[in-house]
């Protein structure tokens, strides 16, 4: 069941999610006709249960369509809203039409509340974040919104007002969790795709009268890269490994310091094979390598999840590294 | 890549699991005892006492038929107990590699009359198996392995040189790759496998000293040794094609991400007190799991294909090459965490520990197969070659 789905996900992303429309999108264009596309086509409703509407999957069974947003560069919160639809309908809430971006670095200002730097905060129609230690669902529409880094991300300021309007949803949830969780999926899905890119393009560009894949040191790289990406693919998988529809932390902690290193030394070694060419604007290799910068500092670089895992271990106060391995790979 | 498009995260069966405890039990008694910076030695640490006892308590030769003496089980059982033979830095050389390459290699190739006379004595942890390829002029180019088996009517007298064999010095018998017809100019062809009992008259072995002064590895000479006919395992030439399905054994283990564990739990027990937790410490300890879990996983996903009886030589090489680079990365780290601390606050064991991994670390990525050699694996399984 799961190739069918992640085919079906593909294909559709495939016709609909072009290089041209993820340019478009992010320069300025609403994304709303592939949110369109997307809402009839129920996958974002993957993790809402049956008798919800949904199609009552647990995360380990989406992790394949969560790694098709990055390795299609889905220029919507897809990732997250199925993430956040899921838990709307556990926690009893109704779900609003629309795309929703998931924030937790929130902080209260003067006269209202702010989401600095959210990921795919542009264009998401919905915010899903923690204020005061509740979580609450609220409209970018009537946010203030200032552009962030990376194209499509932006920091959202909703006044008091607006606040007090917002959707209360019960419950203790892990947000930060969930937020990485969609994070380290999309980058292995970007990862796995800048990787056969680049694999592709060793086997195409002549120097020297043969391809630049005959020689040994890009034969190395190229086996590098490949060691990464299926690194991170696995530890990608890891973090969605999960019976219901919510990660378990220190899973995630393993998959986004994992991915989130992973990018960086596939992002060079993508471009230094690429030469020049790789290197512009109209190259589609851009549209990968900013994701896995930008998806690597969002939602906690690998710094900050290695100290949440390194707690973990450190405050057992005995027992084997190993447990903390095996509590993380361990799957029934 | 469709070989590795399918490593995907594994389940460890509940059976297999269930002798974690029991020998984790046995080793706790066993060998806590013993100092880190001994148990640092891992699979390189040598105590024939430990194998046989390991042996009587069916803790070895677990892939193996029944009727050869193991425990009849899968791969994930074997997978399990190496584990924690590892995490404890359990000295279990003596036995491992015949355990892990010997008897599995004559149980797919030998005759029935080998089988009986070797795997039995395995899985009791009596006897003991080294391997003969490496050559002075055969390293990673092991085609052009010289010593060579020339028949006679007695069976087969070889002579030649092996060098590097680990643990040779404390073995019973060798497996050496030799030429057995043509010359180097064939490389792959006509080499064979065959058993050298190690006290045979003309056979001659020396322990080669290592950079931190231990002996585990040797130079073994052969002037004019008389083998039996039935000295040759498997078939005469097919030597090369039983030794790469012998080397997807040596290279898919935990053996290939643990090496250098025993060194990182004893620096976690000083990062656990309250003088030796630093954030700095902290952050590298999730650092350093955040590397080996990714790669758990992918070890006990190859496990898993090797349990279907599959032969994943490519994935096999990915998980060596990262596992052994991870494993190197480990002293280095702990060294720069402890020596931005005052020198006298550092436990000494820890330091002792330390050094030895840091010395043996250089061999991680030279045993079964260089970096390099396992990158151009890796680029074949990619297409590149
Ligand atoms: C601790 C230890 C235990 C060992 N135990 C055993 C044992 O029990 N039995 C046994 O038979 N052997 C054993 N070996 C030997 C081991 O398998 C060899 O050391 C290894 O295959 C490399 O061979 P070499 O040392 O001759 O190096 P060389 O082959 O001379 O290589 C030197 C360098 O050149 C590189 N290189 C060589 N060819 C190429 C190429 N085509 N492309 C790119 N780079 C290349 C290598 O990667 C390496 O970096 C052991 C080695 C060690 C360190």
């Amino acid at each position: 069941m799961d190739d069918l789905l992640s085919d079906a996900l593909r294909q559709l992303l495939q016709d609909q999610c072009t290089p041209q429309l993820v340019r478009a999108v992010e320069s300025g264009q609403s994304p709303a006709g592939l949110w369109a596309q997307l809402e009839e086509s129920g996958f974002a409703d993957a993790l809402v249960p049956e008798d919800q509407g949904g199609a009552g999957l647990a995360l380990s069974d989406v992790f394949p369509l969560l790694a098709l947003c990055g390795s299609q560069a889905v220029p919507v919160p897809l990732a997250h809203t199925m993430l956040a639809r899921a838990l709307l309908a556990q926690a009893g809430v109704d779900r609003p039409q629309g795309s929703i971006a998931i924030a937790s670095v929130t902080s209260r200002q003067a006269g209202g509340v702010r989401c600095a730097f959210t990921s795919f905060g542009r264009v998401a129609d919905w915010v899903l974040t923690a204020i005061d230690g509740a979580t609450v669902l609220l409209p970018t529409a009537q946010a203030a919104s200032e552009p962030g880094v990376f194209a499509l991300d932006a920091s959202l300021q909703w006044t008091e007002a607006a606040l007090s309007r917002a959707r209360q949803v019960p419950g203790a949830h892990d947000l930060e969790a969930l937020q990485a969780c969609a994070a380290a999926a999309q980058l292995s899905g970007a990862l796995m795709d800048t990787f056969h890119r680049t694999l592709q393009y060793a086997n195409e560009r002549q120097q020297f009268g043969r391809p630049i894949g005959k020689f040994q040191a890009i034969q190395h790289q190229l086996s590098v890269m490949a060691e990464h990406a299926f690194a991170a693919r696995m530890a990608a998988q890891m973090g969605c490994h999960s019976a219901t529809a919510a990660p378990d932390r220190l899973r995630v902690a393993v998959a986004k310091a994992r991915t989130s290193e992973a990018a960086l030394e596939v992002a060079g070694l993508a471009h230094s094979i690429h030469g020049a060419i790789g290197f512009t604007a109209e190259f589609d290799l851009q549209l990968y390598t900013r994701r896995l910068h930008a998806w690597r500092q969002a939602a906690g670089s690998e710094s900050y999840w290695q100290e949440v895992l390194g707690e973990e271990l450190v405050d057992r106060r005995d027992g084997l590294a190993l447990d903390l391995v095996r509590a993380t790979t361990d799957v029934d | 890549m469709s070989a590795l498009d399918s490593l995907h995260l594994t389940a460890i069966p509940p059976e297999a699991e269930a002798l974690r405890a029991q020998v984790r039990a046995f080793l706790q008694d066993a060998v806590t005892r013993i100092p880190a910076h001994v148990r640092a030695r891992s699979w390189g640490g040598y105590d024939s006492n430990l194998s046989r006892e390991l042996g009587q308590r069916g803790f070895l030769g677990l892939t193996l038929p029944k009727e050869y003496g193991g425990g009849g089980r899968t791969p994930f059982d074997r997978y399990v107990v190496v584990e924690e033979f590892l995490n404890f830095g359990a000295p279990v050389g003596s036995h491992w590699i015949a355990e892990r390459q010997s008897a599995p290699l004559i149980l797919k190739y030998g005759s029935e009359e080998q089988k009986r006379s070797f795997i039995p004595a395995i899985c009791r942890g009596e006897m003991y198996f080294c391997i003969g390829m490496s050559e002075p002029n055969a390293g990673s180019d092991l085609a052009s392995v010289k010593t060579r088996a020339t028949r006679n009517d007695k069976g087969w007298v070889l002579n030649g040189q092996k060098i590097w064999t680990t643990n040779a010095h404390n073995c019973h018998c060798m497996i050496a790759l030799v030429r057995t017809s043509g010359t180097g100019e064939d490389r792959q062809k006509g080499l064979s496998q065959v058993i050298v009992d190690l006290k045979l008259p003309g056979v001659t072995v020396r322990p080669i000293t290592d950079l931190s002064g231990d002996s585990h590895f040797c130079e073994v000479f052969f002037d004019n040794v008389q083998l039996a006919a039935d000295a040759v395992l498997g078939r005469e030439g097919d030597g090369w094609e039983q030794v790469m399905s012998e080397l997807a054994f040596e290279r898919s283990g935990p053996e290939r991400l643990f090496s250098s564990i025993v060194l990182f739990d004893e620096w976690l027990a000083y990062v656990r007190t309250p003088q030796g937790r630093t954030p700095e410490s902290v952050r590298l300890a999730g650092r350093i799991i955040a590397q080996l879990a990714p790669l758990r996983a992918m070890s006990v996903a190859v496990t898993g294909k090797l349990a279907r009886g599959d032969s994943p030589v490519v994935e096999a090489a990915l998980v060596k090459d990262l596992g052994t680079g991870v494993e190197q990365s480990i002293p280095a780290l702990i060294a720069d965490d402890l020596f931005r601390r005052p020198a006298h606050e550092v436990p000494l064991e820890l330091l002792r520990t330390l050094n030895y991994v840091t010395q043996a670390a250089p061999s991680f990525s030279l045993r079964g197969g260089t970096r390099d050699i396992l990158r151009g694996m890796i680029a074949r399984g990619l297409g590149l070659r």
